[in-house]
């Protein structure tokens, strides 16, 4: 058996990304190594999809052109998660929807099975095409899941995607996402992830013309010895574009988080409009907390707020519960479940019946 | 209600107490008997929020002289939710907002955790509903804040009527509300006094802290106390709330003079 970093390597044609890297500097990739050195054999997730109505498929062909087309206007080309990908010998899936499209959701369980699992999704959403999508990752032992997916937003598309990601505490997640919005799209792009031994996530949304709606939200936990990583990037390549991000963490045991948000807003985005709020919850001495808003500001006729926050449990607030009989247990879970509520609501709606909580904060009713 | 024979519920014994290595109360005597309504005034920063919120057990506060007893048992002992489950209950000045948990949620815990303590069954959602449909008259209040964030976004008046609905679910036997009057017009006024006059009966008894006289023109306090510098410096009936509109708290410094104290220490 090969080494399982050489085995990447060659995948990836390119070494594993160290911490001399800047977009890798707080993220060792040990999780990854501990894996077996083999590609994962289990059913094609996508061979017995049924899709809902104004949904098609698009040829293998035109899909690989859409994807490279898609990866390059983001800037998603050169990740490493995506080289890894590409190399991985991935399934792909790759829809077209035209109006206004029933909910889809798509469940990509990496069980109990060793070894690297690959998935691309490609997306088209035509001029002024809607879909609600919900993708659910899990995993029940030592592997890693690859998914690559790439959406390109015509005028007026409505995209309302969805990422739940429960893990497991062996298995790993790397999750590139890159979306191009046309003018008068909106996208709202909801990811909540905890539980792996390695997560990342890198969400690269590119307005192409500017003058489109962008709404990230993110919740990702940590505990034990987990580390989950998200890096944002989101450009703006013409003027009146909006974004309203809010990234939200909670660390516990000797977890470890990092986040890293740019936002890039050449000359020629005039009039943009952006907020980045970063929010961490400290529930443990041991636990790290690395977050970073990159700002790269050229335009001088724009609005762009940013804000981090690290804290413990508000003691007003805990003891505003406890002075109505709740225990502070009970009192700290509610606190707790609040603050996740406010990424996990924004889900698409088939979420709910899914108990996000539950499922990431592990807990057993 | 003045009922020298009824039993005391709340009697606080010299307590000193102290924030950050700050003492705030220096000796408040009180006994608080069934039946019976206080009010607590005084200028700010005469300590009557350190006092409330010592006596609902909040952790940045130490007591370090004196007892509090309540329905016969050490107080000072019982952790603030305990405090709770056994009838104690603070109206707070400034109501925390709690984004992301349902007010309907938490007032539905709240109410079940005290139903358990006194051997009741808890209630359902459907239960809770009803009863708190009830209970919403008494403060009227839109049953669409039960959907929103605990009092997240709500107006000072707002958050002030949720207290007394909390009030009204609990059904405390000691209510201490810390200027649940402050920053509410005159409508919200009588409504918040309406309620508390609704719930005041022979068994209970309520603590009102408030600066002003118009609330006590709609609730009428047994006794008034006058707080300055962390100790109760005079107690009276209902005619020593008027007085004091009279003549303002001049005679506070006076008197606290005599006492070997500098004025300064008032504030
Ligand atoms: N948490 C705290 N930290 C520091 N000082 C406090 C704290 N709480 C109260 N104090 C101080 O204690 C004194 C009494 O305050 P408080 O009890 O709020 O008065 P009142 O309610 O009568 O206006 C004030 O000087 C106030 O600054
Ligand atoms: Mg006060």
């Amino acid at each position: 058996m090969p080494n399982t970093a050489d085995w990447l390597t060659q995948l990836a044609g390119a070494p594993l990304p160290g911490r001399s890297q800047e977009e890798w500097r707080f993220t060792g990739l040990a999780a990854l190594e501990a894996l077996a050195p083999e590609l994962w054999s289990g059913v094609d997730p996508f061979a017995q999809l049924s899709l809902p109505a104004g949904i098609s498929c698009i040829g293998a062909d035109q899909a690989q052109g859409l994807q490279q087309q898609v990866l390059k206007a983001t800037g998603g080309s050169d990740a490493w998660s995506v080289r890894l990908n590409q190399g991985a010998s991935p399934r792909c899936l790759a829809l077209r929807v035209a109006g206004a499209a029933d909910p889809l959701q798509l469940h990509f369980d990496a069980g109990a099975e060793p070894g690297l699992r690959a998935l691309q999704l490609v997306l088209v959403l035509e001029e002024g095409a809607s879909l609600e999508l919900l993708i659910q990752h899990g995993s029940s032992g030592p592997n890693a899941t690859s998914l690559v997916a790439v959406a390109q937003l015509g005028r007026g598309a409505e995209l309302n995607l969805g990422l739940l990601a429960p893990g497991d505490a062996r298995a790993s997640l790397l999750s590139h996402l890159s979306i191009t919005q046309a003018p008068a799209s909106s996208l709202q792009l909801t990811t909540a992830v905890g539980g792996w031994a390695l997560s990342r996530l890198e969400p690269c949304i590119s307005q192409l013309e500017g003058a489109a709606h962008t709404q990230l939200r993110a919740l990702q936990l940590v505990d034990g010895q987990e580390l989950a990583d998200t890096h944002s990037q989101v450009r703006f390549e013409g003027p009146d574009g909006q974004l309203d991000q809010l990234h939200k963490v909670v660390a516990d045991g000797a977890g470890r988080s990092v986040f890293n948000g740019a936002v890039r807003v050449p000359r020629s985005a005039q009039q943009t409009n952006a907020a980045q709020l970063s929010r961490s919850l400290l529930l443990s001495d041991r636990a790290r907390v690395d977050t970073k808003p990159e700002l790269e500001i050229v335009a001088d006729d724009v609005k762009c707020a940013h804000g981090a926050t690290i804290s413990r449990l508000q003691q007003n607030e805990l003891f505003y519960l406890q002075s109505r009989g709740i225990g502070a247990e009970q009192a700290s879970r509610l606190l707790l479940r609040g603050y996740c509520e406010e990424v996990l609501r924004e889900l698409p709606a088939a979420a709910a019946a899914l108990n996000p909580l539950t499922l990431l904060l592990r807990e057993h009713p | 209600m003045i009922r020298p024979d009824a039993p005391v519920l709340l009697e606080v014994s010299d307590l000193h107490a102290r924030v950050e290595e700050q003492p705030i109360l220096k000796g408040v005597n009180l006994t608080i008997r069934a039946g019976e309504i206080h009010a607590v005034m005084g200028r700010n920063g005469s300590g009557k929020s350190t006092l409330s919120k010592v006596l609902a057990g909040h952790p940045a506060y130490t007591v370090t002289a004196g007892s509090v007893s309540y329905m016969g048992s050490d107080l000072l002992e019982l952790a603030p939710e305990q405090r709770s489950r056994l009838g104690l209950f603070l109206g707070f000045q400034y109501p925390v907002e709690i984004p992301g948990v349902s007010n309907l949620e938490f007032l539905r815990v709240s109410t079940n955790a005290r139903r358990a303590q006194r051997g009741e069954e808890e209630l359902d959602t459907f239960a809770f509903e009803d009863l708190v449909r009830e209970r919403l008259k008494v403060v009227q209040m839109d049953p669409a804040f039960l959907d929103r964030s605990v009092n997240e976004g709500f107006s000072g008046g707002e958050k002030k009527r949720n207290e007394i609905l909390q009030m009204a679910l609990l059904e405390p036997l000691v209510a201490i509300l810390d200027e649940t009057d402050s920053g509410l017009d005159i409508d919200a006024l009588r409504i918040v006094a309406d309620g508390v006059n609704q719930l005041a009966g022979p068994e209970n008894a309520t603590l009102l802290i408030t600066h002003y006289q118009r609330l006590l023109d709609l609730i009428t306090p047994d006794f008034v106390h006058v707080m300055a510098a962390g100790r109760i410096l005079r107690t009276g009936g209902k005619e020593l709330a008027l007085e004091l509109e009279r003549t303002g708290y001049e005679w506070v410094d006076q008197e606290l003079a005599s006492l070997g104290r500098e004025p300064a220490e008032v504030l």
